[in-house]
């Protein structure tokens, strides 16, 4: 088990510096960071001394390893189009996606996951079909075309939540705005989330049903059956458990993508969060925002990945006993 | 022996191959469920409609010199201000909705087979490679694909998309820029193919026959292309169509996003944008309809690949 | 005295897009209490639909057409779900063919029997554990006790099967059908598994339907035998009798099909030439009769009732009293 998650844990160390090194990449090659920072009528001279301040004639290696030092210390930099340090800016930015990502994930879980195990025990039922032709629509409709939509109805036709920003605000904690405790705040979280959300949900429907109907052919479901178990015992009891055991992984997976999804919600919402921040960064070719977020996502999803393995592990006794097998 | 025994040996006369595609149990099974019929004629109906757009269309909306601005923001025909130039309304360009649409469905669309035929050429290989080859080569490949998956497709997409923007400037950048997308939402998909492919590999490559091929002395070239390939075409062909649907929503995010297609040639994602701004002062049809159709189109395919992927599933069969 | 198990005629249907297939097609056999029949036939000939049909676990949409299953006198075959349910593993116990995915691999094997104890008896869990132990001692697993807190991947495959053995005999069933109990078993286990079967059902009184192909297992552990063929009955009467004496052509094709130490070691091995029919092409008349080297006219035209034979019974003209031509010779090839 141990050699397990150090493996693991060597993996995704591997995993954030390619990623790292990507950014640098992006950094040191595209476009000319000097050209960024300066005005139209610096000289020359004054351009090569800056180049020599930044360190930007030091071999490559070198440079490279000042990259990660300095983003072990959160320093990317300054921001090409705000002229502030990136770390701040992204410290600003940060809760407003936090927050709609995590409840988006509650969303996704909380309705998806149900619903799935409801159509995988009543295939035939016409609940399941509706809730079947919901998932269609889920997965066939873009994110970007479901918060137009949610606008549409509820905006624009109804009138009744707002179709833009976060609404009133509240500091909770030194840099944390929080939208969680005010009417306004609420009101403007609920489109986005279901917007963010929907996909996810309808991911891990498909995948609670899948799993479920798998599981319900299989011998020892079959034997349960013949063993006069209850309906109750052999759905829930063994039907679910082993449904639920794949599908905390790829859930997993799913949830950290949840993050980066972001970048489209936000765009229709103009939702004041990272994903805005990033997709703004790409059309200025802001490269120190861009290798910021990079890093970060890449972060994220580590840590996520990390401990999804580590809770399949602990939760299928088979892994756990015997050992894994990488 | 008695003679009943051997007049019970005899088999039947083989059918032409045209009557066996039609009694097929696939075919039966496309046949039987009304909404995949549909899905099917749909998917024709549009992928026709956008491939005849220079014949059909009652405009061209590509040509700055045919637009009026004067004729922006009209209403469709049926509406009161509408008129029968322009049966679903025209944008804040005075481009023609409807040819928009279809103009812009060549877009989604040859962007869309155009990313998922790189995705299939660059995955499959890899995955034939790193499935057979194993070892050191395998391990890399597969590395690869794990940093990759990290990242959804859109951030990869965005990411390239960025990059080709810093690295070529602003000015060649628009020429380039189908390539550019094709390359980007491609290159976010092909994981997929190659974890796939090489699962099969690995499993076919234990095989009997896999074995005897290489016994007889067959080159590994040959054995991954004349006899493991076929076997793993059906997963392929399952996740092309799926994939198919989601490249032509990533075309459409991204030119959405306003990272896509260059304003001069819109595509349903950036009429989508743009109508995007209207929505609230009430002219919903520049939004509503490319909308509509973007649906359909995938919803279509959706359920084509839905049941593709029931109909080649061995295990349901 | 009732018979535990009553079959008769047992019709067992399962409509698919080219028509009805026929599984099971007028079947019937009793089986006393304590009494091992064993249903032998090739793969595909009805013995594991006839075991579904009977616990109530056909895969739809496979349907009994016709006849009955009476258990202890009752009819079971026109139950409503829920009762069919309070029959399973009280009345009715199954043991499936692969000990390995017959058990949950997520819970522990001693949960999987105190669950079962409890479904079917309303006694507190410290009683139930205590059953439990005594249950898997009974079936030979060495140091019970604390192998009620293991997994059943930590299992080999015979104390796998045991183990199955223990749950499906858990609440006493009157009835236990064992549908191919050795076949995913190493050949050193099986003579143990069968024994330990045998035993078991002879101490409680149960009945057993054991279903194989095997003929090997059968002549050394059941009572009866009764021979399977595209889904009817060929043949059914006592073990050493039908072993020694088969009445049907095609029992004493599997017969001579079994190759023996006593044989010649040049000669060739016997085989009934041909292969069983498919459900969608079962020939008219015998069903048997295309590969038969007795067939005659009769055999094509009309399907053979059972007639009593100098072992039991079988269904082959060839037994009709008021046939002219003699019965084939005793043990013929």
């Amino acid at each position: 088990m141990l050699a397990f998650a150090i493996r693991r844990l060597v993996q995704a160390v591997g995993v954030i510096v390619v990623v790292a090194l990507i950014s640098f990449a992006l950094f040191r090659f595209v476009g000319d960071p000097i050209n960024q920072l300066v005005g139209q009528d610096t000289t020359p001279a004054q351009r090569a001394e800056l180049r020599k301040d930044l360190g930007l004639d030091d071999p490559v290696v070198v440079q490279f390893a000042r990259f990660i030092v300095k983003a072990t210390y959160l320093d990317f930099g300054i921001s090409y189009q705000f002229k502030r340090p990136v770390s701040q800016i992204i410290a600003e930015r940060m809760p407003a996606t936090l927050e709609l990502s995590i409840l988006s994930a509650i969303f996704a879980l909380v309705v998806g996951v149900p619903m799935g195990v409801y159509t995988g025990l009543y295939p035939a039922s016409w609940l399941s079909r509706v809730f079947l032709a919901v998932s269609l629509l889920g997965v066939s409709l873009p994110t970007f075309l479901i918060g137009i939509l949610l606008i549409f109805i509820f905006s624009v036709d109804l009138g009744l939540l707002p179709s833009f920003g976060r609404g009133d605000v509240v500091t909770v904690w030194g840099n944390w705005t929080t939208g969680l405790l005010t009417a306004s705040g609420l009101k403007s979280l609920i489109l986005p989330t279901i917007t963010l959300g929907l996909f996810q949900m309808t991911l891990i429907m498909r995948l609670v049903r899948g799993e479920m109907l798998e599981v319900l052919r299989t011998d020892y479901i079959k034997f349960a059956r013949a063993r006069g178990l209850t309906r109750r015992a052999i759905n829930f009891g063994h039907a679910l458990k082993s449904t639920l055991v794949p599908v905390i992984t790829i859930t997993g997976l799913q949830l950290g993508s949840i993050f980066a999804f972001s970048i489209i919600t936000e765009t229709v919402f103009q939702w004041p969060g990272l994903g805005l921040l990033f997709l703004q960064a790409v059309q200025q070719v802001d490269i120190p925002i861009m290798a910021a977020y990079l890093m970060l996502v890449a972060v994220i999803f580590t840590v996520v990945n990390f401990t999804v393995d580590l809770l399949y592990v602990a939760v299928d006794p088979r892994i756990r006993i015997r050992g894994v097998k990488a | 022996m008695s003679e009943l025994a051997a007049e019970a040996d005899v088999a039947p006369a083989p059918r032409p191959a045209f009557r066996r595609f039609f009694d097929s149990d696939m075919f039966h099974s496309f046949i039987g469920s009304p909404v995949t019929v549909a899905s099917a004629v749909i998917t024709v109906l549009l992928v026709a409609g956008a491939l005849a757009a220079p014949l059909i269309a009652p405009h061209n909306p590509f040509d700055p010199a045919s637009l009026s601005i004067t004729d922006s923001l009209l209403p469709p025909v049926w509406s009161h201000d509408g008129t029968s130039q322009y049966l679903l309304g025209t944008d804040d360009q005075g481009r023609d909705v409807l040819s928009t649409i279809l103009y812009g469905m060549r877009i989604s669309l040859s962007v869309g087979f155009a990313s998922v035929l790189l995705a299939i050429a660059i995955g499959v290989p890899l995955g034939l490679i790193a499935g057979y080859a194993g070892g050191a080569v395998d391990a890399a490949i597969m590395r690869v694909a794990d940093v990759q998956l990290t990242f959804p497709a859109i951030l990869t997409a965005l990411l390239i998309d960025g990059i080709a923007r810093g690295i070529a400037g602003a000015q060649a950048y628009n020429d380039v820029v189908f390539s550019v997308l094709v390359l980007s939402i491609g290159l976010s998909f092909w994981v997929q193919y190659a974890r796939t492919v090489r699962g099969s590999v690995l499993v076919e490559a234990n095989k009997e026959y896999v074995l005897a091929a290489r016994l007889i002395g067959l080159r590994p070239v040959a054995i991954l292309f004349r006899h493991i390939l076929p076997n793993v075409l059906g997963p392929v062909l399952v996740i092309a169509t799926i994939n198919l649907a989601l490249a032509i929503i990533t075309e459409a995010t991204l030119s959405f996003l306003g990272v896509g297609v260059p304003p001069t040639q819109p595509s349903l994602g950036t009429l989508i944008r743009i109508g995007n701004d209207y929505l609230f002062s009430g002219e919903w049809w520049i939004t509503m309809f490319p909308g509509i159709t973007l649906a359909v189109l995938v919803l279509a395919v959706n359920l084509l690949g839905d049941w593709l992927r029931d109909a080649l599933n061995p295990k349901l069969r | 005295m009732t018979p535990t198990l009553s079959v008769r005629n047992l019709r067992v249907e399962i409509p698919t897009r080219h028509g009805v297939l026929t599984a099971i097609d007028d079947l019937s056999f009793d089986i006393a209490p304590g009494e091992v029949l064993g249903v032998v036939g090739e793969s595909g000939a009805g013995k594991s639909i006839t075991g579904a049909a009977i616990i109530g676990l056909l895969e739809p949409p496979g349907r009994v057409a016709g006849g009955e299953i009476r258990l202890a006198g009752e009819r079971v075959d026109n139950l409503a779900p829920a009762q069919m349910r309070r029959l399973r593993g009280r009345r009715i116990g199954m043991i499936f063919q692969d000990p390995l995915t017959s058990l949950d691999p997520l819970y522990r094997i001693g949960d999987q029997l105190v669950e079962t104890i409890l479904t079917h008896e309303n006694i507190p869990a410290a009683a139930a554990r205590d059953k439990a132990e005594r249950l898997l001692n009974e079936v030979g697993i060495p140091a019970a006790g604390q192998r009620l807190a293991s997994y059943p991947h930590q299992f080999s495959g015979g104390m796998r099967q045991r183990v199955v053995i223990a749950l499906a005999l858990a609440a006493d069933p009157a009835l236990v059908i064992a549908d191919e109990p050795t076949t995913a078993l190493d050949v050193s286990v099986q003579a143990q598994i069968i024994a330990l079967i045998k035993r078991l059902c002879r101490e409680r009184g149960a009945a057993v339907m054991l279903i194989t192909h095997d003929m090997g297992v059968i002549a050394e552990t059941a009572d009866r035998v009764c021979v399977l063929y595209a889904g009817r009955l060929a043949e059914i009467g006592s073990v050493r009798d039908v072993v020694k004496r088969p009445q049907h052509p095609y029992t004493a094709g599997l017969m001579a099909a079994i190759p023996s130490l006593a044989d010649d070691l040049g000669a060739r091995l016997a085989q009934i030439p041909g292969s069983m029919p498919r459900l969608d092409a079962i020939p008219k008349g015998c069903a048997f009769h295309p590969r038969c080297e007795y067939a005659f006219d009769r055999c094509v035209a009309a399907r053979p009732p059972l007639y009593r034979t100098a072992a039991g019974e079988a269904a082959c003209f060839l037994h009709d009293p008021e046939r002219a031509a003699p019965a084939p010779a005793e043990g013929a090839p």
